[in-house]
């Protein structure tokens, strides 16, 4: 690093420890005061503050259809509020134009973030800009010059010519913060955008948010991640139930106040102990390669445990686990279940085996999302929920469903409404119950808790402790590295393909995981 | 069977109109009926009824088996060809088997032999489009337009592009026979038809795996459901249904040809979307589906009975009616999705 640049960074952390201290920041780039905001009968807002001062990151948290949305689009002029105001640039506005807040420096980058996969970079960073001028003619050589100003702003580097859809998400959300750039942003709110990137993505999408930040530019980091906001945000706020639940600086909050602050619950957040473990294991996994993939993968599962297997995206983890579930065909190795040779070729001969497996997608892979939640719970087991000449027993379906609505406090009024209606803590119980009306020994959950709130995260642990404390074996496949300390008594580290460590819970922190998986990137 | 049936009936009356979507086609229903009885009394006669119940049979029994394929998600543009099929195929084996002058008792145990033949040549074509839509992985609608030329180029071959005529009368005396001097066969057949798909997708496991191969099929991979065999059979029983088509057409026509019935696609089309199955899969009702037949019968006759509207206009209404149901479709599951959208945030809170 040239020494100017090291100035330059100790500067600039000076600069910033004296914002902290003398509130250089008070300023205020965007004021919400005391917005409502109902649809229907359905109050979406419900008297909400909010101030972002100038050049800070702030950080908008909150659990599902708790108004974040709702806010954000009032802020951009998309809904119009009911009563209160907005303040932008020191103007009040009680009605604001989507236009109106382009003008003022508001650019929200979207969870989908908004773009045209078909066409190529340039035209995708420059498409709006263009729009604006309102031309009816294309110069691609006006287009290409005003995108390559935008990239540089960030020092980004990409091939202007390529394919918006071949990127990575990673640089989709770059060329869209350029994309927002090119309007002189003096204001950019970013909803959920960590949500598809590997941890290194988003610590380099970190580094250009405090470098927009250098720049004077106020960030609305929208996240319900703990870990993230913790780091990268100046000041917070948490919605619930369309109120403020917390506004202040991010050094006052704790992992336990934050949880408190988002669900209005107090959890006790206890490791797991398994009580007993069988003796023999229920499922042993030697040599097991697939090309290219994973090699040489051994370990066994015990009835009563729950092993959790972390790794980045891409090191071969949810292969292993489809690989355990019959729907990879190319494997080779042992694979024992109960101590007995099996071979896994389908899906089927899995969970004749006595294995199940909660996929890492719930929407496209686990769940029949139109259909009823009843008919979902029962899809797997429903041959078995016949008369002698294979007629449905009507009866026998009903006492099913409702059995496991109990036992996994499923919240709906009826289930026979679609799985839609439900949240996605309870679409997760949906798909656990689906597995667990099979009585199986083992259990592969791929993610179980991603894009789940807090309340019903902790919901479900507790009942995997519970399904382990029964006898089952389950093996827990995630990169949220606090979950796999809290939820399992043994780790597996995965790298590149091979399991590149073992640990008993309480032998290793959160640090010394990230570290190992992060060595040598 | 007899507690099942009467355990359910209230039920079922109650679902009927429970169920807003059917209650609007019986509402649609009774108004054309009403509209015609006021406009041409001519309508509501018996004679004007039995001769619809004569008609509606063949594309209706083709209804049924696009229904089934469209609820798995895909569709059957095979059908006509294979209704066809099984009739040139069953009227070449009845002019051998069956003597031109016999009576009905004399000829039916040859007709119960086509019967026969038809449905096993429907169950082939139809494992054939199974086949290539599962295990090939064909896109439905492309594999079943293939095999559709398939089937029609062999009809085509067998006949050398002639009529197969000159059956003996026995066959359609037989299919037009009057039951206790009230219900032709062909009718019998239709609501047998009804009453084994019912049975099918409301007492079976096939029917729950159908509908829910239909709306999520890599769900029910992952749910350990045999994707390809729930396929096969859906085509399979597609096809069967065409064929039994195909026997009530021969006896329409007293005549098969590798051209018969050629704008019956769309209509069949326009019958399982106007019925209220959802052409992206997963959902679909027999009651909609016969509500829907009786309510395009009835559209059908009434053109007929203007005869300044010539028949040439036909393809142009159905066109537009399919159109407008298509959209109506559209809008009304909108409001559905944000309505439960609406409760969906509700349950959260």
């Amino acid at each position: 690093m040239p020494i100017s640049a090291r100035v330059f960074l100790i500067d600039t952390r000076v600069a910033q420890q004296y914002c902290h201290g003398k509130g250089v920041f008070m300023e205020s780039c965007l004021k919400v005061v005391d917005v409502y905001k109902s649809f229907g009968a359905v109050k979406a807002l419900n008297g909400i503050n909010l101030e972002i001062r100038k050049g800070e990151i702030h950080c908008l948290a909150g659990e599902n259809g708790c108004g974040k949305s709702t806010l954000i689009k009032i802020i951009s002029g998309i809904y119009q509020l009911d009563s209160g105001h907005i303040e932008l640039a020191g103007k009040q506005y009680t009605q604001i134009a989507p236009i109106e807040s382009i003008m003022n420096g508001v650019q929200v980058i979207y969870q989908d973030l908004s773009i045209f996969p078909n066409l190529p970079v340039f035209e995708n960073i420059a498409f709006n800009s263009e729009l604006a001028k309102k031309k009816k003619l294309v110069n691609r050589k006006e287009l290409r010059s005003i995108a390559q100003a935008a990239v540089e702003k960030i020092d980004f580097k990409v091939d202007m010519d390529a394919l918006m859809g071949d990127l990575s998400v990673a640089d989709k959300q770059l060329v869209a913060i350029s994309r927002a750039l090119i309007n002189d942003a003096k204001l950019i709110i970013m909803d959920e955008p960590t949500t598809a990137l590997t941890k290194r993505e988003v610590s380099s999408l970190f580094k250009t948010i405090r470098d927009l930040q250098q720049r004077g530019i106020s960030i609305l980091f929208v996240s319900h991640k703990l870990n993230e906001v913790f780091e990268i945000s100046d000041r917070f706020t948490i919605l619930r139930n369309g109120e403020n639940a917390y506004s202040g600086t991010t050094g006052e909050l704790d992992e336990n106040k934050f949880a408190y602050y988002m669900t209005g619950r107090e959890f006790a957040y206890e490791t797991f102990a398994p009580l007993k473990l069988s003796e023999k294991p229920v499922l042993e996994v030697s040599k097991l390669s697939l090309n290219n993939v994973f090699q040489d993968i051994n370990f066994s599962l015990y009835k009563g445990e729950i092993l959790g297997i972390t790794g980045l995206l891409g090191s071969g983890r949810t292969e292993l686990a489809l690989s355990l579930f019959g729907a990879v065909k190319e494997i080779d190795g042992d694979i024992r279940v109960n101590g007995k040779k099996v071979k896994l070729r389908k899906i089927r001969h899995a969970i004749q085996n006595g294995i199940g497996y909660v996929p890492e997608d719930r929407l496209s892979e686990g769940l029949f999302l139109q259909q009823s939640i009843g008919e979902n719970i029962i899809i797997s087991k429903i041959d078995q929920l016949t008369n002698k000449v294979k007629i449905l027993n009507k009866k026998l379906r009903k006492a099913e469903i409702e059995k496991w609505v109990k036992n996994l406090a499923i919240a709906t009024p009826n289930p026979s409404n679609a799985v839609t209606t439900l949240s996605g803590g309870n679409q997760q119980r949906v798909v656990l119950a689906k597995w667990l009306s099979r009585n199986l020994d083992v259990l592969i959950l791929n993610g179980p808790t991603v894009g789940v709130d807090i309340a019903s995260k902790y919901d479900i642990h507790q009942i995997l402790k519970k399904l382990a404390a029964e006898q089952m074996g389950l093996i827990v496949i995630s990169d949220d590295i606090p979950e796999i300390l809290r939820l399992c008594n043994r780790i597996l580290i995965m790298k590149d393909g091979r399991l590149t460590g073992e640990f008993q819970q309480g032998d290793v922190t959160e640090k010394e995981i990230s570290d190992l998986l992060l060595a040598g990137i | 069977m007899n507690n099942v049936a009467k355990y359910s009936f209230k039920k079922r009356v109650n679902a009927l109109f429970s169920d807003g979507y059917i209650a609007s086609l019986v509402v649609l229903a009774i108004t054309i009926l009403v509209i015609m009885g006021i406009v041409k009394p001519r309508f509501v006669t018996v004679n004007n009824f039995f001769s619809m119940a004569n008609q509606f049979p063949e594309y209706g029994i083709m209804s049924f088996g696009l229904m089934l394929t469209m609820m798995s998600g895909g569709i059957d543009l095979s059908v006509v060809s294979v209704a066809n099929l099984a009739a040139i195929c069953s009227a070449k084996v009845l002019l051998e088997i069956v003597p031109h002058d016999a009576d009905i008792s004399g000829a039916l145990g040859g007709i119960l032999v086509i019967m026969l033949i038809a449905m096993a040549i429907g169950a082939l074509c139809g494992v054939l489009n199974g086949f290539l839509v599962s295990k090939i992985g064909i896109p439905p609608m492309l594999g079943t337009l293939g095999s559709s030329q398939l089937f029609t180029g062999i009809c085509i071959a067998i006949t050398q592009g002639k009529m197969v005529n000159g059956l003996p009368m026995a066959y359609s005396d037989f299919m037009t026979f009057r039951v206790f001097g009230v219900l032709p066969v062909v009718l019998i057949i239709f609501i047998l038809c009804v009453l084994v798909l019912s049975f099918l997708l409301t007492w079976t496991t096939f029917g729950s795996k159908l509908r829910m191969l239909g709306s999520n099929s890599k769900a029910a991979m992952f749910s350990g459901l045999k994707v390809d065999r729930v396929l096969i059979a859906t085509h399979m029983l597609a096809s069967i249904f065409a064929s039994i088509a195909g026997l009530v057409m021969l006896s329409n026509y007293n005549s098969a040809k590798a051209d018969y019935g050629t704008s019956y696609s769309l209509l069949c089309i326009l019958i399982v979307v106007l019925g209220g199955v959802r052409p992206s899969g997963g959902f679909g009702k027999v009651s909609g589906v016969v509500l829907a037949i009786v309510i395009l019968q009835m559209v059908s006759s009434s053109l007929n009975m203007f005869p300044t509207i010539s028949a040439f206009y036909r393809p142009l209404v159905w066109g537009a009616v399919l159109l407008v149901v298509m959209i109506l479709d559209y809008y009304s599951d909108q409001r559905k999705n944000k309505i439960s959208a609406k409760g969906a945030v509700k349950s959260e809170r």
